[in-house]
């Protein structure tokens, strides 16, 4: 949802940045060959071309003004609904208040008094640590995983019962597990993280190996191109899409499971934190939680997206 | 089974599997190439042309009868076989020269130094007019640039059987006759073995040693096979003057909208 929202303002912006700077540099040259003589009839076009070049700037910030405007309707809106909430319920922290908190917070994000008391940088930072080890051993083992379940038909029949069982638990059923063998709440929490991500890593990969158009396998077949050649320049190339398909949704589901698990496991991390603060009762402070949750959840995932957008490539047309 | 023919199909039939149960596309499908013989194969769209060729490259397996290629029973696909696939399957995260180079890097690798491939690849896009568009990805060009490519992708390898499944499908009239002129006169320089799919009936008579003409299907089967006497080289602008050229566009006119009309 937050993405369809996001995205068209970042690219929007983006591209007019771009156009600015390039149609600065154009118009320079533009003057310049105006200044030097030139038969009144090109010069007409010129102007033509430049009046449209103008035209096509307003039509570029007025869709600009399009996508950003509701959006901050939007906002103004919420805020508005929620001042209205505090009002009616004074437990309910006003906008204002979470402000000055959030503003208080993030003047010292990096101090560290004892393992309980830290400031909001140190517990965004090991959070997204134990996300970032998580999500990186489930892509190690479910990548490979994935592309050999997609390859070998046998392979896929063998894994597929298990996989469609395990799948729809909850990760945070896997924690006492964790806790079991690793003993400790930090490889625990990893460890459910894992868990979570691994799964649409492993079938988004080998939906892609199986998905692999079958003119392109001809070509393979024709050229009878070495299993090395076949995986660098055929099934690699095809399936990477998908695979950061996959990987786009684990990081979504890792980050939504990571304040889940820290809640229960304690320690440092935005999650624990976030239960610490409704123990003291300071809601302003749970409800900066939710927005960096909300802003840091968002960020990883444009991340990807961008990281997916540069190996898109053009199978139509 | 003799062992001067480059090619030959024995009794081959082509069933499929089906939702709706099998499928018989092709039968009885009987035909001997010579080496370096060019043998146009034409029939009504859906009739099992592309079936045909599919077995020759060993892309697919009859589901009856033999097919040979120099003497060894067709098994499997292989780099002495190119083909030019109907919808030209390049591979689109590659430029043109990454694609025509991934087939002369197998075939020609380990031989030859890397500057060789390097210019073998330029060399065949050069021939098929693309010297202008090494660079590009499938996605930037047109249909019949990529079209083009596919086909220096295979001739690229030199294979001693090219198989061709309508490689001019897509192009204008202009590109169409420059690129048959062309494969023309790298036939006759290479003396591959030549099987090509058409629905041109000029195509055919033009470039073609032999016309295999197929009807109609479920269960098609060869109908008749022309021989075509005109002399090499062979020139459009004198053909068109010739009578035997007619007389041999006339007679595969005739058998497809005579004998076999395409019940539409
Ligand atoms: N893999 C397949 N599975 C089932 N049926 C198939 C398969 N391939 C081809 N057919 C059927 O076999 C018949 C012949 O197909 P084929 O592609 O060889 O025709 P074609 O002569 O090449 O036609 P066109 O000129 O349109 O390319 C068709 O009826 C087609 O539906
Ligand atoms: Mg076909």
């Amino acid at each position: 949802m937050s993405n369809a929202i996001t995205l068209p303002l970042v690219a929007s912006s983006n591209v007019t940045e771009r156009e600015n700077k390039r149609s600065a540099h154009e118009m320079f040259v533009e003057t310049a060959k105006l200044t030097s003589e030139e038969t009144s009839d090109s010069r007409a076009a010129r102007e033509a071309e430049l009046a449209n070049k103008m035209r096509r700037r307003r039509e570029r910030v007025s869709s600009l003004v399009h996508a950003t405007v509701p959006a901050l309707v939007g906002f103004a809106l919420f805020v508005l609904v929620w001042q209205f909430l505090a009002q009616i319920n004074n437990q309910i922290p006003s906008p204002a208040k979470v402000w000055a908190a959030a503003v208080k917070l993030f003047s010292d994000p990096f101090y560290s008094k004892g393992p309980n008391d830290q400031g909001i940088g140190w517990n965004i930072l090991s959070s997204l640590k134990r996300v970032g080890m998580g999500f990186g051993l489930a892509a190690l083992v479910g990548i490979p995983l994935g592309f050999m379940i997609g390859r070998f038909t046998f392979l896929n029949r063998m894994t597929a019962p298990i996989i469609a069982i395990l799948r729809p638990v909850s990760p945070l059923a896997w924690l006492p597990i964790g806790l079991l063998v690793f003993k400790a709440a930090n490889p625990a929490a990893i460890w459910v993280i894992f868990i979570c991500s691994i799964w649409p890593m492993i079938i988004n990969t080998s939906v892609g190996v199986q998905r692999i158009p079958q003119d392109y396998l001809n070509v393979a077949r024709v050229l009878n191109l070495s299993e090395w050649k076949i995986f660098t320049k055929i099934l690699f190339p095809a399936v990477l899409p998908y695979m950061l398909t996959g990987v786009k949704l684990s990081i979504g589901v890792a980050w939504l499971v990571i304040v889940a698990a820290e809640m229960l496991t304690g320690g440092v991390g935005i999650g624990f934190w976030l239960w610490d603060e409704w123990n003291n009762l300071v809601v302003e402070h749970i409800i900066v939680a939710i927005f960096v949750i909300g802003i840091v959840g968002l960020l990883l995932e444009q991340l990807l997206t961008r990281i997916a957008a540069r190996f898109e490539f053009n199978e139509k047309s | 089974m003799n062992h001067n023919f480059h090619l030959v199909v024995d009794n081959v039939e082509k069933r499929f599997d089906t939702k709706q149960g099998d499928f018989l596309a092709i039968r009885d499908i009987n035909l001997r190439v010579n080496r370096g013989e060019f043998v146009a194969l034409i029939g009504h769209s859906g009739c099992g042309k592309s079936t045909l060729l599919n077995l020759l490259a060993g892309l697919s397996l009859p589901s009856n009868g033999v097919l040979v290629c120099a003497g060894r029973e067709v098994k499997g696909p292989g780099p002495d076989r190119g083909v030019v696939f109907q919808n030209h399957s390049l591979l689109p995260w590659l430029t043109c020269f990454d694609n025509v180079y991934l087939a002369v890097e197998r075939v020609f690798g380990g031989k030859e130094p890397k500057a060789k491939l390097k210019e073998r690849t330029e060399d065949a896009l050069k021939l098929v007019g693309l010297s202008h568009a090494i660079h590009k990805h499938p996605n930037e060009i047109s249909g019949g640039m990529k079209q083009r490519v596919g086909i220096a992708r295979a001739l690229a390898i030199e294979p001693a059987v090219l198989l061709l499944d309508e490689p001019f499908g897509a192009l204008d009239a202009l590109t169409r006759a420059h690129l048959q002129d062309e494969l023309l006169r790298i036939v006759a320089e290479t003396k591959s073995t030549v099987v090509m799919v058409t629905h041109d009936v000029d195509e055919a008579v033009l470039l073609s040693d032999r016309i295999v003409m197929m009807t109609n299907g479920p269960a098609a089967t060869i109908g008749e096979i022309l021989d075509v006497k005109l002399a090499r080289p062979r020139d459009r602008l004198a053909l068109a003057e010739d009578s035997n050229y007619h007389h041999y566009r006339k007679a595969v006119v005739e058998f497809l909208y005579a004998k076999h009309k395409k019940a539409a």
